[in-house]
């Protein structure tokens, strides 16, 4: 989490241009290096190699193992966040109070919890609150921080020195303090949750979609425009959105990852999802008091669920971030 | 070169100052009535007024703002909503503490991940490099708390060779209490590991393709003599700029780790302080951290500049 906020300067530089300099990067984020079809006219060819190109990149993501992986482990998880309730084998919310804390056997393989729940279960409907919040706080955080990036690096000036300083201010908290911070104050809720963690995001976001519209700015297909007398809202997000695409999809990906690991850490820390829905987060919170006691299985499989799920997200961000920006 | 050091000062002293109208802001606006908020819903509102005036929150907030600012400048973090004391008496002790456990964590993480990263662009494209590379990232996404739980699993309670709380008896010998404090400092080290190690990764690689290791390597120089005089001495450089800004991460990833381990330093006061609703505790607690966050990026900075004789003149000038 953490954090991982701090860790963006690490990310690798925001894919613009085309590695062979035929112009800016294009429409399509899984097109890269093909001229926008902004620019020149979009003919047939184009169209065909742009298909050939997204085809090419498809190829390339499916034959690279760690993105194969991270796949089958999200699609996992997914089918769980949405048949789970029909499949497990027992209901996760409402335990026999008789069989608490039961080691795992064959009627119960990851045993069960200090209220008698089947701790598999809980497992696999687990998946289902973190799977809502996670991509709709991102999604709030890449919609607002590709405005506000795309204002900051196309006006520049003052609007840019201000938003600039006030990033840099909430930066210099982990995006676990900051979101712990607002949770607290204004109290728990799937809704908080996503505003305030689509909050940081934004920022962070921006900052990434402001440098790559600073370099887009200068390109020749900005100035024709200008002489065309477009406005800049059509600039903006007709011109040059299409062409910084590629770094926003990276972000995405990458971001949706630490949604879940700072969703899951506010769970841990009682300032997320809420007893007694079902999540790994605040599960571990409940029963990790009871690890010394031996109940290991209650805390260990939940920890393994949430490990998987961040790994295959950011198997699945890497793999993506390294066949569109190479 | 002194006009530089200024304006950095000066950028980090307003973001300090944005960051304090920040945690002003969801610290005493967002709650609303502090009063009640402590008392409960239970307590009558005369006795939520008398407690909102003897706190003072019933003023107006740019007042209330620089109550409290110049409080702080003046070396007066306010007083714990929780237990009416001064929060300075709390929060000097937990810190200390914190950055023992952090201390910790940076011993191991620093040689191991810089070492993981040269070996791993040394084996650039190689079964070695890929493991460390996707081990180090994969380990770096996994949430403090869920690792931290595993190594409970299996080091205190499946090996039994380490302790499962990270506070020593009182009076232990100094080695005693860094043995309680490696379990709570390994998930920091995993986290941490991933990212030091691939911005060693990313320099060496830089290096190794530049001309000047070229050259080096042409003139006949062994390969460790170019790589420990050539390589290293260009590619540890940006490495030094992410350990910094790791700093304001780790401290926040102390809240977690705190928490699970039972350690009283600066994150568990804050998760404490949150619970409770002690307002002042907290915006302390939080503003510290981003103060150790800011002057740790101004000392990389700094570092950096006075580190690289290219910047050093260009800056000069």
């Amino acid at each position: 989490m953490a954090d991982d906020q701090h860790r963006e300067s690490v990310a690798a530089p925001p894919a613009t241009g085309t590695p062979d300099g035929l112009g800016p990067a294009p429409h399509d984020p899984l097109a890269v290096g093909l001229p926008p079809a902004t620019a020149g006219a979009a003919t047939g060819a184009v169209d065909v190699s742009a298909r050939r190109i997204r085809q090419e990149h498809l190829r390339q993501l499916t034959r690279s193992k760690p993105f194969l992986i991270g796949a089958v482990l999200l699609l996992w998880w997914i089918v769980c966040a949405v048949f789970g309730k029909s499949f497990s084998p027992y209901n996760p919310v409402n335990g026999s109070l008789l069989q608490f804390n039961l080691a795992p056997s064959g009627s119960h393989w990851f045993g069960t919890d200090s209220l008698g729940r089947d701790v598999l279960s809980r497992v696999i409907v687990g998946s289902r609150d973190i799977l809502i919040i996670a991509p709709l706080a991102t999604l709030l955080g890449t919609a607002v921080g590709t405005a506000v990036g795309l204002v900051q690096g196309y006006f520049g000036g003052v609007v840019d020195n201000v938003v600039g300083r006030i990033v840099d201010a909430v930066l210099a908290l982990p995006v676990v303090i900051v979101a712990f911070l607002f949770v607290v104050a204004v109290g728990p809720s799937t809704l908080t949750l996503i505003l305030v963690i689509g909050f940081v995001f934004a920022l962070l976001i921006a900052r990434t979609v402001r440098t790559a519209v600073l370099q887009e700015r200068e390109l020749d297909y900005i100035a024709a425009a200008r002489l065309r007398n477009e406005s800049g809202a059509h600039i903006m997000f007709v011109e040059i959105l299409p062409n910084v695409s590629g770094p926003i999809l990276v972000e995405f990906t990458v971001r949706l990852g630490y949604a879940i690991f700072a969703i899951a850490t506010l769970s841990f820390l009682g300032f997320g999802i809420q007893p007694p829905t079902p999540d790994w987060g605040a599960d571990i919170a409940s029963s990790y008091q009871y690890l010394a006691a031996g109940y290991w299985w209650e805390t260990l499989f939940p920890a393994l669920a949430i490990a998987s799920l961040v790994v295959a997200v950011n198997l699945i961000a890497d793999s993506i971030e390294s066949v569109l920006i190479q | 070169m002194t006009g530089y050091l200024l304006r950095r000062l000066g950028l980090a002293l307003l973001t300090l100052v944005l960051l304090s109208l920040i945690i002003f802001l969801a610290g005493q606006v967002l709650p609303g009535n502090p009063g009640r908020a402590i008392l409960g819903p239970f307590a009558s509102q005369h006795a939520v007024t008398a407690l909102d005036n003897t706190l003072g929150v019933n003023r107006s907030l740019p007042d209330q703002y620089w109550t409290w600012i110049t409080g702080i400048v003046h070396g007066n973090l306010g007083t714990s909503y929780q237990f009416r004391a001064p929060v300075s008496s709390f929060l000097f002790p937990a810190l200390g503490r914190s950055l023992k456990l952090a201390a910790v964590a940076f011993v191991i993480v620093v040689p191991l991940s810089i070492v993981g990263g040269v070996v791993a662009a040394l084996n650039r494209g190689r079964a070695t490099d890929r493991i460390i590379s996707v081990a180090g990232l994969s380990l770096s996404t996994v949430p403090e708390f869920v690792s931290g739980v595993v190594l409970i699993v299996v080091f205190a309670i499946g090996l039994k060779v380490l302790p499962v709380t990270a506070s020593a008896p009182a009076g232990s010998p100094v080695p005693t209490q860094i043995k309680y404090l490696i379990l709570p400092a390994i998930p920091l080290v995993l986290i941490l590991f991933g990212y030091i190690a691939r911005m060693a990764r990313a320099g060496t690689i830089e290096a190794l393709d530049s001309d000047y290791v070229r050259t080096a390597t042409l003139k006949g120089l062994p390969r460790w003599v170019v790589i420990r005089r050539h390589v290293l001495r260009n590619s540890l450089l940006p490495t030094i700029t992410v350990i910094a800004t790791q700093t304001g991460y780790l401290i926040g990833g102390l809240v977690v780790v705190e928490t699970l381990f039972n350690y009283p330093g600066i994150g568990r006061l804050i998760f404490t302080a949150a619970t409770d609703k002690d307002f002042p505790m907290l915006e302390a607690g939080v503003l510290a951290i981003g103060i150790v966050y800011l002057l740790a990026t101004l000392v990389a900075d700094v570092l950096y500049t006075l580190l690289n004789p290219r910047i050093r003149l260009v800056r000069a000038e």
